[in-house]
């Protein structure tokens, strides 16, 4: 098998050291060459991934302002994670969080679930394209030109929402669903406190609800077209279509998407950041643990204390995750069992 | 009975319609408010009711852009070649190592690739201190570099393109050129690559994409603005309130156009790319 062209050229002339290197290599080269295909994912995540992430978990316990160099690093038991625990600043960006994973992951599902049915139902090809094409597009935007967008558009007195709204409640023909807003308008989105989670809300919807309703498309265009043909033979109405067959067929992507509205929805970072202008907005009230974190590791260079947060938003991540494999897969299990 | 179910229908379908409709509205308008605010002058941006369309001071903001930020060309610079090198080094390790775990039989494969799925859970938050930490103990705080090489070989591009291979290259095809004294490298090099070219193009978009955004990995290392990355660039401008709307706009809108331009021409490609990334993440 190894009477191989290159161990005949090494003969010419080679120095001998050169040709034992060769003949070893190709005896020995199928059993270790995949270990040296796969080491730069290995090399490179002792590097970059678990030793920092271990030194992560020493540091929690520790306090220490990265001015100071390795020596200026001080023992201080569960302290940091004791603080963190009656720390209002704390909870309260964890309530920010919390709040924002409903108000913005929600909506998103809501809104896909439905339009990716249609999308899904007997449209024009060119059309489904484009549309798909044009809910897909802000995913792949960067978010900081996203957030400066909205920025104009929730501009206080000529942000184009607000006109937008006053136009509605005081138009005749819409005044009947749009007048109860007129006593607050003009709207100050990202200047008053109550108003800055709904507006960081929007555009995390925006931002997202694309993927959602990508993923989800690609989730229905697998379901069988028997199945929905053997129910309109029945009876059945698209409603009944898209609740009887359609959502509970997707339940398995419908966790899936789900758990990374989760995940990443925890660690909203980029929208608040740039829409309060890196400070968590007035009052706190645009705060996410993640921002927290931030400007407790890079305003305030308290790295332990933001070692500590960093590990007890992961504790808080798997927990969220938990929950709802519990809720959803506990569903999908019953299905199959039936 | 007839006619009445029809009619049935043909409510259900405007509802529909107006749905898709306006949910593509929402989602365009923003888009095109950018383009549209990047022309306007102050005046027309600080008018009710809104100058819905195009005006004629794009120059002139981005005179004005170009004085806020010099820098501005640099960091486009910068944002592509960070861009690039992440795209670059990442198609070869994870090729490199989707082929080896593809193609290959050896001792500890499954606990090894059951490791390497593991560390995608590890969420970025809890990467985000050491990962400042080790860039400043190896000085690469305010170096490009450190913004692609840590992902260079990167879980879930190994995962995709294992996935990838084992479903388009046949084993036996490695026998045959083993048995022509071809090197296990150059199976990969010569053979394997060219082969899954569409494996790489959809690795290859999802990761320049991922780069271009990536806003909190260049927040954290870049500090001069000779080496901002586009995001980070925009951000700076958004504290200076001498700089106008229009200015901030077209930053903005000369950001986005190099990925717009991209998803015109291939957005069912990169749909479908990022379907097949997705797929895995979980």
């Amino acid at each position: 098998m190894n009477l191989s062209a290159s161990s005949l050229l090494a003969g010419k002339g080679k120095r001998g050291i050169w040709q034992k290197w060769n003949n070893w290599r190709n005896k020995n080269q199928l059993r270790y060459a995949p270990y040296l295909f796969i080491s730069p994912f290995y090399i490179l995540f002792l590097i970059f991934g678990l030793f920092p992430i271990l030194f992560s978990l020493f540091l929690s316990f520790h306090s220490w302002r990265a001015v100071g160099g390795l020596s200026t690093m001080e023992w201080v038991g569960l302290k940091n994670f004791k603080f963190l625990l009656s720390d209002p600043w704390f909870w309260g960006s964890l309530w920010n969080t919390f709040i924002l994973l409903i108000i913005s992951g929600l909506p998103q599902h809501i809104i896909a679930l439905p339009l990716a049915f249609i999308l899904n139902s007997r449209l024009p090809r060119q059309l489904k394209q484009f549309l798909s094409a044009s809910y897909f597009f802000p995913y792949i935007t960067s978010t900081v030109a996203i957030a400066l967008i909205f920025s104009t558009i929730f501009g206080l007195r000529y942000g184009i929402l607000n006109q937008l709204l006053e136009f509605l409640a005081d138009s005749s023909f819409t005044s009947w669903a749009f007048g109860w807003l007129d006593n607050s308008l003009p709207i100050n989105w990202l200047g008053k406190a109550v108003y800055i989670k709904p507006a960081i809300a929007i555009v995390v919807v925006w931002h997202w609800f694309g993927w959602n309703t990508i993923l989800y498309l690609s989730g229905l265009q697998v379901i069988s077209d028997d199945l929905y043909e053997a129910a309109r033979v029945d009876g059945a109405t698209s409603w009944h279509e898209f609740w009887y067959i359609s959502l509970p067929l997707l339940k398995p992507i419908i966790f899936f998407a789900v758990t990374m509205t989760i995940i990443g929805n925890m660690q909203l970072f980029d929208e608040p950041f740039i829409l309060t202008g890196g400070t968590g907005g007035v009052g706190r009230s645009g705060m996410t643990v993640a921002i927290y974190l931030y400007r407790t590791a890079f305003n305030w260079t308290q790295m332990g204390v933001a070692a500590a947060m960093s590990w007890l938003l992961f504790l808080i991540i798997i927990i969220f995750t938990l929950i709802n494999y519990a809720v959803l897969r506990k569903g999908v299990l019953e299905r199959r069992g039936e | 009975m007839k006619i009445k179910r029809k009619l049935g229908i043909s409510t259900n379908k405007i509802i529909q319609y107006f749905i898709i409709t306006l949910l593509a509205t929402i989602t365009i308008f923003p888009l095109y408010w950018m383009f549209t605010l990047a022309t306007q002058s102050p005046p027309e941006i600080f008018r009710a009711p809104p100058h819905l369309w195009f005006s004629t001071s794009f120059i002139n903001n981005y005179q004005e852009l170009i004085k806020a930020m010099p820098t501005f060309w640099r960091s486009m610079g910068n944002s592509i070649y960070v861009a690039v090198m992440a795209t670059l080094t990442t198609l070869f390790f994870c090729s490199l190592g989707g082929y080896a775990f593809a193609m290959y039989d050896f001792k500890y494969k499954n606990q090894l690739f059951i490791f390497m799925i593991a560390t995608m859970v590890i969420p970025v938050t809890l990467g985000i201190i050491p990962y400042y930490i080790m860039m400043s103990w190896l000085g690469w705080l305010d170096k490009l570099r450190a913004l692609y090489v840590p992902g260079m070989a990167s879980a879930f591009g190994i995962f995709l393109l294992r996935q990838y291979i084992a479903s388009a290259v046949p084993r036996e095809l490695m026998d045959a050129a083993r048995i022509d004294g071809c090197g296990e490298f150059r199976i990969y090099w010569n053979i394997v690559l060219p082969m899954i070219k569409p494996g790489l193009a959809t690795l290859g978009i999802v990761i320049f994409v991922g780069s271009w955004n990536n806003f909190l990995g260049a927040l954290v290392v870049l500090q001069s603005k000779e080496m901002f990355t586009l995001p980070v660039a925009l951000r700076s401008l958004q504290g200076l309130y001498t700089v106008n709307w229009g200015a901030i706009m077209s930053g903005a809108a000369l950001s986005i156009l190099p990925i717009l331009i991209v998803f015109i021409f291939a957005a069912k490609n990169i749909i479908g790319a990022f379907i097949a990334g997705t797929g895995l993440k979980g």
